[in-house]
């Protein structure tokens, strides 16, 4: 197998956050907190990593750091070979232009002001990439793409439904033909039978396109489909990451395992054993000292020293990364 | 007063009416119009604004005399309101009823004038601090601290020790800089929160900078609660130059406003009480006219009063 490229490329992304001050911000102490730890993966051109992880892991301050809506505190990200943490603020305004970004809130993330018309035409006048009756064309046809009536240009987001917000936000992210988009979690906020349309059409549009993705999720379910890589976060940290199908068929950390026994089969008599997770997701305040997941770890084979050294990354079979001390020996 | 100025009235007054009942009209379609509408005097607030607003335009119909002029300082010193002076005259004979159309003209000026400098300037350093936060928001919000904490009277007295006579632009300009920061906090916070809204955060994706952030996105979604502030705003300007020309160092004499009404008026307060008592009148019904549109504006553009 001949690996293609990679379009883009993260190594030791680190973002952290002040945390809470103490009560009336008279105590020196701040914790930090470490919302981004050292993460470092690859996107090959035209291919999809699904980055999965429970709320507060840091994956979607992962997405919005790639694209420098956040600036992180550590790291290199490189797309097509530009360094993108360090570009001046015109060069940056440039290469805006071959990543873009589909929020998850499709409610939150089209101002209420601006008719569909105007959010759309919003990238086309800041890149200079078409004048006004071009324009209107252009935004016909990108609202065509994403399966909307160009009659909705003139309407107002209040007046969509969640699905069509969202299908205007994948054609503002387009509309300056970029190469790579970050999903944040693009469905999550939608019903059921809206998510496999939105999901399908994302797919034909990566075809279509040629895009390259990185698909933040919650779950492994909604990844299976569209993901050719999958990376599994837990506290700031990647914990597995592995091509889909060798990471759905025999995934090596424990926290994967118990995520991809949360994911529903379509068959009712299937044998199926759930691992539920105790407690909740520690503080990234206060990480546990070892390996992060040890506290709420179902491996039968835990021991002390979970608890006092943390795991590395590292490969336990061709292509397939784990950061689990007992990787060789899966749940 | 002549026939045309009996006419000119009655058409102030029901041209005030006709705004206020067109105004119900397209209020009562909308969700947030009904919102307006179910406050108590907020209706009858649009009419008395109306009807101070078209009085100002209409000045020299409305008014029966040279609000200046004095017409007989002998045989015509404060006499009390007849067919020929409605409102009487005041100690130097002119008419108040005149001064008070055209006294209109001026407390309205002025304070819709310094109203709008005041919202500018606070809506503007309310969404720069909110905006960039960090150093910026600490240098400007310890500004806005030390402008609350000076007494606004005290400033423009400075400034009025400063001038011998105060041009009017002068004036609106010291009421309007003066008066910005309640705004500028207000601004703030409401940015504090809209610039963590997955819509601006689309907008700096897409290359939006500060200023396009700040103007398109930004400022339109703050537009309810700096609309409230000025209308809110305004009947305190109109109180504060009131004030100050009562004391004798806003608007000068023989240019009629409100408040050098008062001043005019103040000492025949017992013998002549019209020449005092009806721009007092008028610059409270006006204010509390204000303060109900406003009070109404505020309701009706309350995002969290939505779908009610």
């Amino acid at each position: 197998m001949t690996l293609p490229a990679p379009l883009v490329q993260v190594e030791g992304l680190v973002k952290r956050f002040p945390g809470a001050r103490s009560l009336l911000g008279l105590g020196r102490v701040r914790r930090i907190v470490r919302a981004v730890d050292g993460v470092s993966f690859a996107i090959a051109a035209g291919q999809t990593l699904g980055l999965v992880g429970e709320s507060g892991c840091g994956k979607t301050t992962v997405g919005r750091t790639i694209l420098r809506l956040i600036e992180p505190d550590a790291g290199r990200v490189t797309l097509d070979g530009a360094d993108v943490l360090g570009l001046g603020a015109r060069e940056l305004r440039a290469l805006r232009r071959r990543m873009q970004i589909v929020f998850q809130d499709p409610y939150g993330s089209l101002n209420p002001r601006m008719t569909v018309q105007q959010t759309l035409a919003e990238p086309l006048a800041i890149h200079r990439l078409a004048a006004r009756p071009e324009a209107e064309r252009r935004i016909s046809s990108l609202l065509e793409e994403v399966g909307l009536d160009p009659a909705f240009a003139r309407a107002y987001p209040h007046e969509l439904s969640g699905g069509q917000r969202q299908r205007v936000g994948i054609a503002r992210a387009l509309s300056v033909e970029p190469q790579f988009l970050v999903l944040d979690e693009p469905v999550s906020a939608l019903d059921v039978s809206v998510q496999a349309q939105v999901l399908n059409l994302l797919a034909e549009l990566q075809r279509k396109r040629r895009l390259t993705y990185l698909f933040i999720a919650h779950d492994l379910a909604v990844v299976k489909h569209i993901a050719d890589h999958v990376a599994v976060m837990y506290l700031g940290k990647i914990v597995e990451r592995a091509p889909a199908t060798v990471l759905y068929a025999g995934p090596r950390h424990p926290y994967t395992t118990s995520l991809l026994s949360a994911v529903p089969v379509p068959d009712p008599k299937a044998q199926r054993q759930r691992i539920v997770l105790q407690g909740d997701v520690p503080s990234p305040a206060t990480p546990p000292p070892g390996c992060p997941f040890h506290p709420r770890c179902p491996h039968p084979k835990k021991s002390s020293r979970c608890g006092i050294e943390p795991p590395a990354l590292r490969e336990v079979a061709p292509g397939q990364f784990a950061a689990c001390h007992f990787a060789e020996a899966p749940m | 007063m002549t026939v045309w100025t009996w006419l000119a009235l009655a058409g102030a007054v029901a041209l005030a009416l006709v705004a206020a009942a067109e105004l119900r009209r397209h209020a009562a379609a909308r969700a947030a119009g009904r919102r307006f509408l179910r406050h108590p005097t907020a209706s009858l607030g649009v009419f008395i604004l109306a009807f101070f607003v078209t009085l100002a335009l209409a000045a020299p119909l409305v008014a029966p005399y040279d609000p200046a002029r004095q017409l007989d300082p002998v045989h015509l010193q404060n006499q009390p309101p007849s067919l020929r002076f409605l409102l009487g005259t005041d100690v130097y004979s002119r008419d108040v009823w005149s001064r008070l159309v055209y006294g209109a003209r001026l407390s309205l000026g002025i304070g819709t004038m310094a109203m709008l400098v005041a919202v500018t300037v606070g809506a503007g350093v309310g969404a720069v601090a909110g905006y960039f936060r960090h150093w910026l928001d600490a240098v400007l919000m310890r500004g806005v601290d030390v402008g609350l904490a000076v007494p606004r009277i005290f400033v423009l007295l400075m400034a009025v020790a400063l001038w011998e006579r105060l041009p009017l632009v002068a004036l609106v300009l010291l009421i309007g800089f003066t008066g910005w920061f309640v705004t500028s906090r207000l601004v703030r916070a409401e940015v504090l929160s809209l610039r963590e809204r997955e819509f601006v955060a689309a907008a700096r994706a897409v290359g939006a900078g500060p200023t396009r952030v700040i103007f398109r996105h930004v400022l339109p979604n703050a537009a309810a609660p700096i609309i409230v502030s000025a209308a809110l705003g305004i009947g305190n300007v109109i109180l504060l130059e009131a004030g100050l020309s009562f004391l004798g160092i806003g608007v000068p004499s023989p240019l009629p406003s409100w408040g050098s009404m008062i001043h005019d008026g103040w000492q025949w307060i017992v013998a002549a009480p019209w020449t005092s008592g009806f721009p007092g009148l008028a610059i409270a019904f006006v204010v509390m006219a204000l303060n109900a549109v406003g009070d109404g504006l505020r309701d009706a553009l309350d995002p969290r009063k939505e779908g009610t």
